[in-house]
C-alpha cells in the first residue's frame, strides 16, 4: 500500500501490515518511538493492534539522547 | 543604555515588557556541549538576567566542529567547558551573571539549583540525567525543554508540570542503547535546529507567552528532508509514576541512579565516588608521577597518560577514564591508579 510516512508518500512492501511492521521495516522498533496515524496518537500497545490502510497518514518521532 | 536589545523589542510579542521580563528571569542549562553552547549565547544575547550553567566535561579538538562557545586555545589548555563557556559569555554580554559549575548533574544538586531558577534547559547527552530532570521540574513545579540531536536528526519537546505530558509518559522506560554521536555523528545544522526550537519555546516562557508554546513534540532529518510535529496530550498518563495522581518521582531515588556513565561522542567513562570528596590535585600528580606515564594539572583537573588509557581527575572526585567504553575496564583503571 502507498503511505505517507512523515510527509513523504512511501510504498510499502504487501507484509507491512500493521504499525509494529512498519517500526521493523524500518528497523526502529527497539527504539522509543510515537507514532500517529490520521492525526490519532497511538499509546504503545496500540502499535501491535492498529491496521494499516492505503493512503494513510503516519508520523514517527523516535527519541534519541544526545547533545 | 545601550540599544543592544531593539531589534528584540521592535519584535511586537516580546516588546519593551517582554525584554524587562528576560531581564529579570534566572535559567539552569544542563550540560555545555553542541546545544548547551547555542542554548547559552542565545540566551546571554536576549539579554538573561542570570545564567546557571553546569557541565562535567572538559573542551577537546573534537568539540570544536559544533560546539559554538570554544576556541582552539580552550581546547589545548583542556579549560572546564563551563569556564571557557563563561568567559565567551562574558565577552558576549557583560550585564549577565553567569553561574558556571562544574559538576555531574546529579539528584541532590538539580533539586537545589531547581528551586532557583525559572526554567531549565536540557543539553545533556544521556536519558539518564534527563529522566532525572523531569522528576525534578515536577517536584519544584518549573517547566523545562527536551532537547536531542544525532547524526542529522533532531528533537524537542517542552514540559509545563501540571499541563503537558512530562517525559515519563512519553517514553515510559529509559532509552537504552541506540545511536549516539560515538556511533552516528552529529552535524551542527542539527545542533542548530534543536537550539532554535528549545530558545524560541524558552523566549515565550521568559516573557510569559504561554498560548504560544508549540505544544507539540516536534522531531527533523535535515539530511532525509523529513519533518514532523505530533500532538501528545493524549498521551498524558494519569498514574504517571512521574507526574501522575500518586507520583512517587522514582528518578529521584537512590537507587535508579548508576554511578558510572559512558560519555556520548567520546570513547571514555566518568566514574563518580560514592562520597563527596574533594581531591588534592597536587599530592595526586606527585603520586602519579612516580608510577610513570605522563602528569598535566591545571587549577580544575589532573591528566594522566597511562596508554592506551587516560585519566583525567576533577577536584570533586570525579574521574574521566579515556581511551574505552567498557564500564568495568574503566573501573579496572580507576582502582589501578587512584586506590
Amino acid at each position: 500500500m502507498n503511505v505517507l510516512l512523515n510527509g513523504e508518500s512511501i510504498q510499502l512492501p504487501e507484509h507491512v501490515v500493521l504499525v509494529s511492521d512498519v517500526l521493523k521495516h524500518y528497523e526502529i522498533h527497539d527504539k522509543v518511538v510515537v507514532v500517529e496515524v490520521n492525526g490519532e496518537i497511538l499509546t504503545s500497545v496500540e502499535h501491535q493492534s492498529t491496521r494499516l490502510s492505503d493512503k494513510d497518514k503516519i508520523e514517527i518521532v523516535h527519541f534519541v539522547g544526545g547533545g | 543604555m545601550n540599544n543592544r536589545y531593539s531589534r528584540q523589542e521592535l519584535f511586537s510579542p516580546i516588546g519593551k515588557g517582554g525584554q524587562e521580563r528576560i531581564f529579570n528571569k534566572h535559567v539552569l542549562i544542563i550540560g555545555a556541549g553542541a546545544l548547551g553552547s547555542g542554548c547559552a549565547e542565545a540566551l546571554v544575547r536576549a539579554g538573561i538576567g542570570k545564567l546557571t550553567i553546569v557541565d562535567r566535561d572538559y573542551v577537546e579538538w573534537s568539540n570544536l566542529q559544533r560546539q559554538q562557545l570554544y576556541s582552539e586555545e580552550d581546547a589545548k589548555n583542556r579549560l572546564p567547558k563551563v569556564i571557557a563557556a563563561k568567559n565567551r559569555l562574558l565577552a558576549i554580554n557583560s550585564s549577565v551573571a553567569i553561574e558556571a559549575i562544574i559538576a555531574d548533574a546529579s539528584v541532590l544538586e538539580l533539586e537545589d539549583w531547581a528551586k532557583k531558577v525559572n526554567l531549565m534547559i536540557d543539553a545533556t547527552d544521556n536519558f539518564e540525567t534527563r529522566m532525572i530532570l523531569n522528576d525534578v521540574s515536577q517536584k519544584v513545579g518549573i517547566p523545562w525543554i527536551y532537547g536531542a540531536c544525532v547524526g542529522s536528526y533532531g528533537i524537542s519537546y517542552t514540559i509545563i508540570p501540571e499541563k503537558t505530558p512530562c517525559l515519563s509518559c512519553l517514553v515510559e522506560t529509559v532509552p537504552l542503547g541506540g545511536l549516539t554521536c560515538d556511533t552516528a555523528g552529529i552535524i551542527s545544522p542539527a545542533v542548530n535546529m534543536v537550539v532554535s526550537y528549545q530558545m524560541s519555546e524558552a523566549l515565550k516562557i521568559l516573557v510569559g507567552d504561554l498560548d504560544s508554546l508549540r505544544n507539540k513534540l516536534v522531531s527533523f532529518d535535515l539530511w532525509k528532508n523529513q519533518y514532523s510535529a505530533i500532538q501528545v496530550d493524549k498521551l498524558k498518563k494519569v498514574d504517571c509514576p512521574s507526574c501522575g495522581k500518586e507520583r512517587s518521582y522514582p528518578f529521584l531515588s537512590f537507587e535508579n541512579q548508576t554511578k558510572t556513565a559512558v560519555l556520548c561522542g567520546r570513547d571514555s567513562v566518568q566514574i563518580r565516588p560514592s562520597s563527596q570528596t574533594v581531591r588534592d590535585l597536587e599530592a595526586l600528580e606527585q603520586l602519579l608521577a612516580k608510577q610513570g606515564g605522563t602528569v598535566q594539572r591545571n587549577p580544575y583537573l589532573l591528566s594522566y597518560s597511562a596508554p592506551p588509557h587516560r585519566l583525567v581527575v576533577f577536584k570533586d572526585g570525579r574521574v574521566l577514564v579515556h581511551g574505552t567504553k567498557d564500564i568495568s575496564e574503566a573501573k579496572a583503571v580507576y582502582h589501578r591508579y587512584l586506590g
